[in-house]
């Protein structure tokens, strides 16, 4: 008997009625909220976790990857013979076995496996080889002879904007513009004049990568069945899926199977699909035999996808008390060598300004350009951190112009709850306000920032606020469909056993736990006795991956759909059995029993008895879809989610003013979670972020070595190891006071909103803003090193302006703006000049 | 991930069997204490020895022997952990004891000893990477290759002097002992390096590094002030060591070594010269420190900014100096 026929589900869109639970009280929570321990934490702690390293099949074999020497070359003669007849080696691909491109985005697929005819970065992949042991597959990659035809290096958005020819790609806007986009929302013109001060800033945030304690690793091996299956460390198994049908075709897409094992850690760099797992698929098919690739971490930096560097230029008019009349904001992003998730990045440096702050009028142009480094894409924060920074930092100049307290001038220029933003993002709750108060009151803003208290070592104290949103999860997918984002499947079984099949990908941040605590809160059962199984194309529905935020909101409110549904079925079980209606039966302590006489009641699992007994094998689904978004225009695809996160900061920073060198003994920081679904873990992402983002605030970059041999230019990564690349250790890790504020809403599973990524996002500005208030000197660029801090005092001591940072951007033509009237202007969502398209191109 | 080569592991139980390995292999044989150098630098490929001869079972190099003369002795196996955590030392050799809890993090210092520290390899951020990077930019003449990517025009390599202990141990005057195929030596401190990237010791390869003899206290004060940019893990980019001898409250006579500033630690002569005769004031450190300037041959090849290291030297030469009052 089908107990769930899909057919007579009602549309998800139909339930108006609150369906998610945002509105429940906090005492009527059993499970919710409270800090028990993750579905997984032992495991974990414990070191019985398997990663995708850990994995071994008999008779496997290891496979390596020659890399590119070249930053952008073409490859003229290539010979492996060698390296083919070193005893061991057992299987040679090169760019020819695997002429299929992918992509993350449908719109940039551009990257192969393997090189076939240019390399476009120190670290491009042009061959694989694999043998009966690593060290044989490093020895025979040395034996194999490539001969490049060095092309012209393009290195910054400087040199890739006066460079038309030769294009790292043939695709794209023109020349190495990847990408360029220009929108405008109201009329910039007529707030711009309506403002009483106008400041204009440049500012530059340097690329920075995610530094997951696991370095990539991928197992696969293709059966005498003709099945392939791929275990790997990757955030998106769905999407690996997708890339690995289009490449290997024509194996079929259900002869292959992605397993997402646990991630040591990923924050957006594990989120393509990689050379690495395409070419152990490929490798298996070739050879027959279990391949397996453990990168190392030289090679992590070329996989990268990390933030991309941006260089923004950016214009602010407010009225006489602060309040933001109009916002032209430029963004010139340094896309490194491959497309990635770089078009949405684009769009991303535009999107979620007005979303913490009502913007009357804005104007956003971006433009990505290829250049001949690492590829970027997305990494915690995905393309908002940038222009977050340039934004907080501004506010926080205009703040000082205008002689108003920068906590004031944020509170006065709030987003209202339940509204439409000039680019029409719905915001629902919004709860930045007690953020802001919260970070005030606990450092003791109003009393301690601007005095310049001496430290007993003769340092500087400072103190600078910032803000921020981010959003829970895209509201659109990477690829147009209609269907639901995440689907979560439940086996109740007779013994009481409840499992839980999703395709969600736990990468540390806890989304498998979530997965438990939200149908044990539903089924009144204790969550660490529920099975998660997840991240398996095989065994799993589909959800589209760790990234964006998206998964608690998303699979959470799957998986309560699947919940609710299977209650139902065991509630009409047990009413009959009880003699009691199925309305009176609560869930609770593993029980079932009447509210009216809770000791009339059976156990979970006897009512799971009751229920199978009368309609036999109980299975339900859930599945989610975000609400449809407002905006219509071209672009406006990037930015719409189900909800927004805030999030507010306090730095505390004390400056060495004889060198510049500062630390940062303390952070106070509020996050507006919509309803914290595990007070623990939510805590551990808050300060997980606040040690990200102090990282790139004060230290981590991608440098570069810029240098010339032999009349020829060589561009390669400064630093790629963990030593080298400085990222903070635990002695840098201020004290952080952490604020949960919990605004629910209507969107997310029991109010939910996101917190992976929205509490970085204040910290580089606030760090910035800091030594701004300590010393009295800007530094306009991220890092902020103790040199530029340095170069800034001393400029200040010879009478110049106390300030470090760029001073101007690339000449790019951008075009006409498309024109988008706002809600207030009475616009509807669609541009008013754009040309006609088709309705699926509109997505 | 990196592997290391493949090599043969030999295990001597004496001094002198471990000299006769190490010559009967020649170039191909390295000395290894507790890796922490040597193995990374095998992963990377910059050194490639195929016999590496562990001194880890020689017991005579394992010893802290305090002297009658109240100095202290020290086995080049001695951990850095074991200097950090000995009460006399601790108390009687402050500046040497926080120069070698400077050094890396807590599992390092339990592994590294003090002689590996001492004759650490010069460091440089185009040879301290992977074999790959280095041929993706071409080798340089440190390993495989020809030219020296800090300075190309130069004949030498500039590679950095990169131990905590080295300014410390060369201002206290501190000597060593080395045991080779023709017997036993001792030097002073400072005569064990050269101002050369690459032949940084003037030790020849198949000597062993016995002993470290630091000083009798009394009539000195010492200190270390490391520049580096976390509170862990990293190298210095400067180290400076200084030790000072007073009579009454005049320094009579006074050593200043700038680690992490060139080949080998500096001597910051005209500092030294600003200080004898004079009383440690306020002016005089200042002064001191601002002539450090000129020996701090900083080179674009550490972390941090090359020029911003260098004008910051005197300020951290000058807090070297206050930390000896
Ligand atoms: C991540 C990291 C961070 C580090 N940070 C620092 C730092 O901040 N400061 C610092 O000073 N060092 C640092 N080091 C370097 C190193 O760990 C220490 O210097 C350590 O003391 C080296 O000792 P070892 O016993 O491990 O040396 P090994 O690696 O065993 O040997 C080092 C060298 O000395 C030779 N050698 C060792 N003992 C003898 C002997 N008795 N006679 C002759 N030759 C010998 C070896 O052949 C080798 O060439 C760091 C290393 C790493 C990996
Ligand atoms: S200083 Fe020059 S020669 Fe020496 S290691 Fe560095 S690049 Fe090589």
């Amino acid at each position: 008997m089908v107990l769930d026929d899909p057919a007579a589900r009602p549309a998800p869109q139909a339930r108006t009625d609150a369906p998610w639970r945002h509105d429940v009280k906090k005492e009527d929570l059993k499970v919710i909220g409270k800090p028990i321990r993750k579905v997984d934490a032992r495991s974990k702690v414990s070191g019985l976790t398997r990663f995708a390293d850990d994995l071994t099949l008999p008779r496997m074999l290891h496979m390596k990857l020659l890399r590119s020497t070249q930053a952008h070359a073409r490859i003229r003669h290539l010979d492996v013979s060698k390296a083919r007849a070193l005893p061991g080696v057992k299987g040679v691909l090169t760019g020819n076995d695997l002429p299929i491109p992918f992509g993350i985005l449908p719109v940039s697929q551009d990257e192969h496996a393997l090189c076939p005819d240019k390399v476009r970065f120190v670290g491009d992949p042009v061959v694989a080889i694999a043998a009966s042991t690593e060290d044989i597959a490093w020895d025979a990659c040395r034996l194999v002879e490539v001969d490049y035809e060095p092309l012209p290096t393009v290195g910054s958005v400087h040199e890739a904007a006066a460079t038309e020819e030769p294009r790292i790609h043939d695709y794209g806007v023109r020349g190495n513009i990847h990408r360029l986009e220009n929108l405008e929302f109201g009329d910039l013109a007529g707030g711009f004049a309506a403002s009483d001060h106008v400041r204009e800033d440049t500012f530059f945030f340097e690329g920075n990568t995610h530094l997951p304690m696991e370095q990539h690793a991928t197992l696969a091996f293709f059966d005498r069945d003709g099945k392939l299956t791929v275990w790997s460390s990757t955030q998106t198994p769905h999407y690996l899926h997708k890339a690995l049908t289009r490449v290997l075709h024509p194996l079929p897409a259900h002869h292959i199977r992605v397993i997402a094992c646990p991630n040591g850690g990923g924050f957006g760099g594990k989120s393509d699909p990689f050379n690495h797992e395409i070419c152990a698929a490929k490798m298996t098919i070739l050879t027959g035999r279990p391949v397996k690739i453990a990168l190392t971490r030289e090679e992590v930096f070329w996989c990268h996808r990390g933030r991309h560097p941006v260089l923004m230029k950016a214009r602010v008019g407010v009225s006489k008390t602060g309040r933001i009349k109009a916002l032209d904001f430029q963004s010139y992003l340094d896309g490194g060598a491959y497309g990635s998730y770089g078009t949405a990045s684009t769009f991303y440096t535009g999107a979620l300004q007005t979303v913490t702050y009502a913007v009357e009028n804005y104007h956003f142009r971006g433009v990505r350009f290829f250049t001949n480094k690492a590829p970027c894409g997305p990494k915690r924060g995905h393309g908002t951190p940038q222009p977050r920074f340039a934004l907080e930092v501004l506010l926080d100049k205009i703040a000082h112009d205008l002689g108003l307290d920068p906590a004031q001038i944020r509170l006065d220029n709030l987003a209202p709850r339940d509204s439409l933003t000039a680019n029409f993002l719905r915001i629902g709750s919004m709860g930045l306000g007690p953020c802001i108060q919260k970070v005030v009151e606990g450092s003791s803003w109003k009393t301690r920032r601007g005095t310049r208290e001496k430290t007993a070592d003769g340092w500087i104290r400072g103190y600078g606020l910032a803000c921020s949103s981010y959003l829970s999860g895209a509201g659109l997918p990477i690829y147009w469909n209609g269907m639901p984002h995440s689907g979560v499947q439940l086996k109740v079984d007779r013994s009481g056993l409840v499992t839980a099949f999703c395709g969600s990908t736990d990468i540390g941040q806890g989304s498998d736990s979530v997965l438990g605590w939200i149908i044990g809160e539903v089924l009144g059962i204790d969550p660490l006795g529920i099975r998660v199984v997840t991240s398996d194309t095989d065994l799993t529905p589909v959800d589209l991956g760790s990234y964006s935020s998206r998964v608690t909101v998303m699979t959470g409110n799957a998986a309560m759909q699947a919940a609710e549904r299977a209650r139902e079925i065991i509630a009409r079980g047990a009413a009959e059995h009880l003699g009691v209606p199925p309305s009176r039966l609560v869930f609770a302590d593993a029980r079932v029993f009447d509210a009216e006489d809770p000791q009339k009641g059976v156990s979970f699992a006897d009512a799971v008895i009751a229920a199978e007994s009368r309609y036999g094998t109980i299975g339900t689904v859930g599945s989610y879809t975000p609400p449809k978004t407002a905006a219509k225009f071209r672009g406006g695809g990037v930015g719409p989610s189900p909800s927004y996160s805030y999030s507010a900061a306090v730095v505390e920073v004390e400056v060495d003013p004889a060198t510049g060198v500062y630390r940062v003994p303390r952070i106070w920081v509020a996050h507006d979670i919509g309803r914290s679904l595990n007070a623990a873990v939510a805590m551990g992402q808050i300060e997980g972020g606040v040690y990200m983002g102090l990282g790139e605030a004060m230290m981590e970059e991608m440098a570069y070595r810029d240098r010339t041999h032999k009349g020829q230019r060589v561009f390669v990564h400064k630093i790629p190891s963990l030593l080298e690349y400085k990222s903070p250790s635990t002695l840098e890790m201020p004290d952080i006071t952490t604020y949960v504020v919990e605004d629910p809403d209507r969107n997310g599973p029991f109010g939910a909103k996101e917190v992976g990524q929205g509490p970085l996002l204040p910290i580089m500005p606030a760090v910035a803003n800091a030594v701004f208030d300590a010393v009295g000197v800007r530094v306009d660029e991220i890092p902020v090193s103790f040199e530029k801090v340095f170069a800034a005092l001393e400029a200040q001591k010879n009478g110049k302006p106390g300030r470090y940072g760029p001073d101007n951007v690339p000449p790019v033509d951008f075009g006409d703006s498309l024109k988008v009237k706002t809600p207030w202007q009475g616009g509807d969502g669609t541009a008013w000049n754009e040309p006609k398209r088709d309705k699926k191109a509109a997505r | 991930m990196l592997r290391l080569p493949t090599f043969t592991f030999h295990r001597p139980k004496t001094a002198a069997e471990a000299v006769r390995i190490k010559c009967d292999h020649g170039n191909e044989a390295m000395y290894v204490a507790g890796g922490t150098d040597l193995y990374p630098n095998m992963k990377r490929r910059q050194q490639t020895p195929t016999h590496v001869v562990s001194l880890g079972e020689i017991g005579e190099l394992r010893s802290i022997d305090v002297r009658k003369d109240g100095g202290v002795s020290l086995g080049a196996m001695v951990l850095l952990s074991q200097i950090e955590a000995h009460p006399y030392l601790r108390q009687h050799y402050p500046a040497f004891v926080h120069a070698v809890a400077e050094i890396s993090t807590p599992l390092l210092r339990n592994m590294g000893t003090i002689g590996g520290n001492l004759l650490l390899d010069t460091r440089c951020t185009y040879y301290d990477q992977t074999h790959e990077w280095r041929e993706s930019i071409d080798f340089c003449m440190k390993k495989d290759g020809a030219i020296c990517w800090v300075a190309p025009g130069s004949p030498r390599c500039w590679a950095v002097q990169s131990s905590d202990t080295v300014p410390v141990v060369c201002a206290l005057e501190a000597t060593v002992d080395l045991v080779g195929p023709q017997g036993a030596r001792s030097l002073v401190a400072g005569e064990l390096y050269r101002d050369d990237g690459i032949q940084y010791l003037t030790k020849k390869p198949e000597e062993l590094l016995t002993r470290l003899h630091l000083p009798a206290p009394g009539g000195w004060q010492a200190s270390y002030v490391k520049l580096r940019r976390r509170g862990t893990f990293d190298f210095p980019v400067l180290g400076v060591g200084a030790c000072l001898w007073m009579s009454g409250k005049t320094i009579t006579k006074a050593n200043v070594r700038l680690g992490g500033a060139g080949s080998y630690a500096i001597p910051a002569a005209e500092t030294e010269k600003a200080l004898v005769g004079r009383e440690l004031t306020d002016e005089v450190i200042a002064a001191a420190g601002a002539l450090a300037m000129k020996p701090a041959r900083t080179m674009d090849n550490t972390d941090l900014d090359v020029y911003w290291r260098r004008k910051v030297a005197p300020v951290y030469v000058a807090r070297a100096l206050q930390a000896c009052r």
